[in-house]
């Protein structure tokens, strides 16, 4: 991809192994999303030119910073690059707006103040100023962090884990104004984060990374609906994996699987057909619970019938575990908003039985040990 | 009081200050930041002067500085007169000894400051001088006072050294340490006694603005 901003692609073995590729548009925010261990990190600082890996290229808006071929990695001061470090790496010794002006070494000396001062009223820290860090909560610093970081008008913004040190209401602010904020920016994005729902709400796409490899690419809905393969799957959090085998599939690509005893329809085969061997995937909206009380003909798509195991309040909506059989392994996890747990009275114990939506079930090639796995 | 003494102390503390510490923030950096082969056999060296006996560490800088060594000759054919007994001797003794007290607090003072600082500076657009001046400087100034007060607190105590590679010329080599034992051995108490009560209130005072300055060290990089 030529005309994208910034472009991606690193290998080493040691430290930490990599093996990404990846780009990121203007404008775009792309988030490297995995847990711990998986490189996330590693990869920013070999863009910010804190790391060289073995091999590898990054281009940024037709420059190049780093082509190990041609024996080229320029150092962080001659990329143009804005990072904000994930404990922010303030200066505790400048107050606010000096952190600021610690950045605008390309600007006339008497410009300093002035675009400094701009920079804080962008980020809403106007008449903080003369602050110290050290004066300063959590989200305040992450602003004087984001200042700094924009200071040098960087062609490439990298934002390290950058609200992993804010408590949770300040983050929902801070989400909130660096998605206005990003609208004025015409930088590529690149963020790095453990949390897959901050990546949902803040990016455009997200890359799932795992042991330093790039697994899937894609805007966040497609990779929750459509992962790839058991472990992107793992990674986004879904629960509901199961294996099974299709058993007919027709010209327009739906089909049938066969699902222990039972067999489900399925809009979208994918690339299998009849006969093959399956891992599914079915993500918590496309389940739906049936009332006790009043069936209707919708509820003849997939019905499956289970035991209330277990239940747990998330504020607004409850997750449900609902057993199909003896067996520990096939359990179904979905959330109902609180008042309709309420209302059909789901307890532990009592029984309901709940549609499997065949446009939701997604099929993926098989891995063998996929179930009773799903709950880790 | 033995005036000459005490302002031969004074600058022989105040040169040794001048000299060592840029060194001792040139050496400590490195070993404060960076992995080498031989580091540990570098900062075992620095650290000697701490346990050696004064008279060993006096008697191989006789060697090292007498006009049968190197140093000795070539300084001789540089100055026409030698190191040892000499006011630029003692000086060099009095670098070597207070290396310890003047690299140990620097190096604590950049190794306190986080690496993530440093690259946020290059990140920036800082250059590694810039970085320098702007950022870790600054930072490890508190450590740098300490050194700079304890070299110069234990340059006016020194005995042992002194008196074995500068002798006990008056006015050249004869610091105010020598001078109170010299008072003593004399029978003078009242001058060794004013003297002595005089490097005690030093010493006090220097070992408090250094209790101070790495307590202010602490609160920097909380902040």
């Amino acid at each position: 991809m030529d005309n994208m901003a910034l472009d991606v692609r690193l290998k080493q073995a040691r430290p930490i192994p990599l093996d990404v590729s990846f780009s990121c548009g203007a404008g775009e925010v792309l988030a490297l999303v995995g847990p711990s261990g998986s490189g996330k990190s590693t990869i920013l600082r070999c863009i910010a030119g804190l790391n060289k890996p073995d091999e590898g290229v990054v281009n940024c808006n037709g420059v190049s910073w780093l082509d190990t071929m041609k024996g080229l990695n320029l150092k962080p001061q001659d990329r143009s690059v804005g990072v904000l470090f994930q404990n922010y790496a303030l200066f505790p010794h400048m107050s606010a707006i000096d952190n600021v002006i610690s950045a605008l070494g390309h600007v006339d000396k008497q410009e300093h103040v002035g675009r400094a001062s701009q920079l804080l009223e962008l980020v809403h820290l106007q008449g903080l100023e003369r602050r110290h860090p050290g004066n300063l909560s959590g989200g305040q610093q992450q602003r004087v962090a984001l200042a700094r970081a924009l200071a040098r008008d960087p062609a490439t913004l990298l934002l390290d884990e950058p609200f992993s040190s804010v408590d949770k209401v300040t983050r929902g602010k801070l989400y909130r104004e660096l998605a206005l904020l990003r609208k004025r920016l015409e930088t590529p994005v690149v963020m790095v984060t453990h949390d897959l729902e901050e990546a949902t709400i803040l990016a455009d796409r997200l890359c799932i990374l795992y042991r330093g490899e790039s697994l899937q690419t894609g805007a966040p809905l497609e990779i929750l609906s459509h992962p790839r393969n058991v472990l992107v799957a793992r990674l986004v959090g879904l629960r509901n994996i199961f294996n099974g085998r299709v058993i007919k599939r027709q010209d327009d690509g739906s089909g049938v699987i066969e699902w222990r005893d039972r067999v489900l329809d399925v809009a979208d085969c994918g690339t299998f057909s009849s006969g093959d061997p399956v891992s599914w995937v079915l993500p918590p909206a496309g389940i739906i619970l049936h009332r006790n009380d009043r069936p209707s003909n919708g509820e003849k798509e997939n019905p499956v019938e289970g035991k209330v195991m277990e239940l747990m309040a998330l504020g607004e909506t409850v997750n449900v575990i609902l057993a199909l059989d003896q067996m520990e392994s096939a359990k179904l996890s979905f959330n109902i908003p609180s008042h309709v747990a309420k209302r059909h009275q789901v307890v532990v114990g009592s029984s309901f039985t709940v549609t499997l939506s065949r446009d939701d079930i997604h099929l993926m090639a098989c891995e063998s040990d996929v179930e009773g796995k799903g709950d880790t | 009081m033995d005036w000459p003494s005490l302002i031969l102390s004074l600058n022989l503390a105040f040169w040794t200050v001048v000299l060592l510490i840029p060194a001792a923030v040139l050496v400590a950096r490195p070993l404060a930041w960076r992995r080498f082969w031989g580091k540990s056999i570098v900062e075992t060296l620095i650290a000697l002067p701490l346990v050696l006996p004064p008279t060993v560490l006096g008697y191989y800088m006789l060697l090292s500085l007498g006009a049968t060594s190197v140093l000795g000759r070539f300084y001789e054919a540089l100055s026409g007169h030698t190191l040892v007994f000499t006011f630029e001797g003692l000086l060099i003794a009095s670098v070597v000894f207070n290396l310890p007290f003047a690299v140990q607090p620097i190096q604590r003072a950049f190794a306190a400051i986080p690496q993530d600082l440093r690259e946020a500076a290059w990140c920036s657009g800082m250059s590694g001088w810039k970085t320098f001046l702007k950022v870790e400087f600054p930072l490890a100034w508190p450590g740098v006072m300490s050194a700079l007060v304890l070299t110069f607190a234990h340059t006016l105590g020194e005995f042992g050294v002194v008196l074995m590679v500068g002798g006990n010329i008056p006015g050249e080599t004869k610091t105010i340490a020598i001078s109170i034992y010299d008072r003593v051995q004399a029978f003078d108490d009242q001058a060794a006694g004013v003297m002595s009560a005089l490097l005690l209130l030093f010493s006090f005072l220097a070992i408090g603005l250094v209790h101070v300055l790495s307590a202010r060290m602490g609160r920097r990089q909380d902040g």
